[in-house]
């Protein structure tokens, strides 16, 4: 642990701010809650705002993971797990099961998670009105109108245009019925995995100063129409390394031409490869 | 005194000789050399030449002395310098593909043929003050250089999809037209992207940055990927009238960034993602960068785009980020103005003398 920096580098007054942001955050599901966002030594955009999260949370006896594009071993990841290791000391994993914190830019891991995990996630733009309404003020009026033809429209308007409503990454999803939230850029693959989880999930955008979190079971919906619901779009390869059809897939170009296709969450990958080598022949 | 006509020129005089003393600082410490600022503020250097618009890393460390280390002012004695140079020819497009890339990474793909590179870069640092460095010589001992052996040429990251015709193909415009030279024409808007380019190309870097994050908060939109970074070494070369053939007149540091864009597709086109480019000279990752964005978000024309916000709109965007001339005129107001002024005077004592006649 560094000396002369405070366990999880934030002193405490701040982790408390941080927190009561949290609890108010998790007593209205999905709703953008202001916070005192510090400057961090990472730069803005890089996963500030799940740090601040992250250091607000953890505690000496939990085991932190920290995921970027579903891999542990990703630069940006490699260098938040290294950074909380020197700031807290407490003990980091790559095993999704093992981890009592999971901090994630991304992705939603490929393992269910339980009541006794929390998922950090970091958010670039936490506001869901941003292309349509680029002034903070008046989506903040719409969302306290329960205001979304906006959004309705702009699907619609991808309806029309592209035949297909799903966003690709960063659909946006209605949060126990009431508000409308970004799921942060996981690729809308991964929405499912928000409904009723029994995690409990939180969500930091330090740059635009902002917190909102699902508490655990709570309704999660992506946007759809009755007519033209929302699907989950299933990967058309297999991976590569432990033959898994239902995942999320990274493409892999490489210098014969041929891509690899490989799981994009690499802890799974490697489970599911010893599962089959532990497996009876 | 300021106002003191007769004696403007002894305070001119005087205002020079204070500004040595200034720029020289105390006496007991040693003089900096050029050299030192063109080796160890590198950075500094890359944006002067950038924002100068000229190539001379030696003349950029100087104009930097002797702007006390202000950018911009050094950045004018740099376009100050070049207006006096002839041009005595167009070198041959530079071929970034064969770069000998120091850094080189793309965000859209795990890893790719050649790797990612990441060369020296403040992204994993954790921005602690290194203290060890207030003291000279103290610096953490060097490592080994590396084999002299260059690297290879690295594909571009972008290749095969735009074999594959997913990203829209770089290619150079219908008849390969001499470029526009914003130097020698002025711009007429709207104008055409070889001029937007070269305009954003020595843009002020914070006015770039600025213009780059509002399309990047919803102040137009442009769903951005950075397909590729890459920064290294690319070879100058000219063709020469007597010969007819390209030969190599020597290597420039440049950084170019391919930013991947919001696919576009029509009943007749099949979707393709598009391109923003930039290009900076030197280790200038922020500003190609953010220039890429620009570019991309300038060519709402080409894409049918509704033109919305301030960073889409060429008369705005382009003009104002020349921090040259928006330096001069912003301080222009230091000049006298008191004719000016004394007219706005006068015409305000007349409305005012005129409404309290009408007032009973």
């Amino acid at each position: 642990m560094n000396a002369g920096y405070n366990f999880a580098y934030l002193d405490e007054g701040t982790k408390r701010m941080i927190r009561r942001a949290l609890l108010k955050a998790v007593a209205v599901p999905g709703c953008q809650v202001p916070f005192g966002s510090r400057e961090m030594p990472l730069a803005y955009g890089w996963g500030t705002g799940g740090i601040q999260v992250t250091a607000a949370v953890l505690g000496q006896g939990d085991v932190l993971k920290v995921i970027d594009q579903g891999s542990d071993d990703t630069t940006n990841a490699v260098n938040i797990r290294h950074f909380f290791r020197r700031t807290t000391g407490v003990s980091t994993t790559e095993r999704t099961r093992e981890a009592t914190v999971i901090q994630t830019r991304h992705r939603i891991p490929e393992a269910p998670l339980t009541e006794h995990q929390v998922l950090v996630y970091q958010v670039p733009q936490p506001e869901p009105l941003y292309k349509l309404e680029p002034r903070r003020a008046e989506a903040t009026r719409l969302h306290a109108y329960r205001e979304y033809g906006l959004m309705h429209v702009k699907l619609y308007e991808d309806l029309t245009h592209w035949g297909r409503l799903d966003s690709s990454y960063d659909h946006p999803v209605l949060v126990h019925g009431r508000y409308v939230m970004s799921p942060s850029p996981i690729p809308s693959f991964d929405n499912p995995k928000m409904h009723r989880n029994p995690a409990l999930q939180l969500f930091g955008a330090g740059r635009e100063k902002r917190l909102y979190a699902v508490p655990p079971y709570t309704d999660v919906k992506s946007l759809d129409f009755e007519d033209h619901p929302f699907e989950v779009p299933m990967p058309e390869h297999a991976c590569a390394l432990c033959g898994s059809t239902t995942t999320w897939l990274d493409e892999v170009p490489t210098s014969d031409g041929v891509p690899l296709h490989t799981c994009s969450d690499t802890d799974h990958c490697r489970e599911q490869r010893e599962a089959a080598e532990g497996a009876p022949l | 005194m300021y106002i003191a006509v007769k004696g403007g020129e002894a305070a001119i005089a005087a205002s020079w000789r204070l500004l040595d003393e200034a720029r020289r600082g105390d006496r007991a410490l040693r003089e900096l050399e050029v050299a030192q600022i063109r080796e160890q503020l590198g950075l500094l250097v890359d944006r002067v030449m950038a924002e100068g618009s000229l190539y001379d890393p030696e003349l950029a460390a100087l104009a930097l002395k002797q702007a006390r280390g202000d950018a911009i002012e050094a950045a004018f004695l740099i376009r100050a310098y070049r207006t006096t140079l002839p041009r005595f020819a167009f070198t041959e497009p530079v071929d970034t593909d064969r770069m000998r890339v120091s850094r080189r990474i793309s965000a859209i793909f795990k890893d790719l043929p050649g790797g990612q590179l990441l060369g020296p870069t403040f992204d994993y640092t954790q921005r602690l003050l290194d203290f060890r460095l207030l003291e000279a010589g103290s610096a953490a001992p060097l490592a080994t250089p590396a084999s002299a052996e260059p690297p290879p040429a690295v594909a571009p990251a972008l290749k095969h999809l735009a074999d594959e015709g997913l990203v829209e193909p770089a290619v150079p415009s219908a008849g390969d037209p001499e470029p526009d030279d914003i130097t020698r024409h002025p711009p007429a808007y709207p104008t055409p992207r070889p001029a937007r380019l070269q305009m954003l190309s020595r843009a002020d870097e914070g006015w770039l940055l600025g213009l780059a994050y509002s399309t990047q908060r919803g102040y137009a939109n442009t769903h951005p990927f950075a397909g590729e970074v890459r920064h290294g070494h690319v070879a100058v070369e000219v063709v020469p009238d007597e010969l007819g053939f390209p030969i190599e007149i020597g290597e420039i540091e440049l950084t170019e960034c391919q930013m991947v864009n919001q696919f576009v597709g029509s009943a007749n086109a099949p979707p393709q993602f598009t391109r923003g480019h930039g290009l900076a000279f030197g280790h200038g990752e922020r500003r190609a960068m953010a220039m890429s964005l620009v570019d991309r978000v300038l060519r709402a024309d080409e894409f049918d785009e509704e033109v919305t916000s301030p960073a889409q709109q060429q008369e705005f965007a382009l003009p104002h980020g020349d921090n040259i001339e928006a330096s001069g005129f912003v301080q222009h107001l230091k000049l006298p103005h008191y004719v000016t002024f004394e007219s706005e005077l006068h015409m305000v004592r007349t409305l005012r003398s005129a409404q309290q006649a009408e007032t009973p």
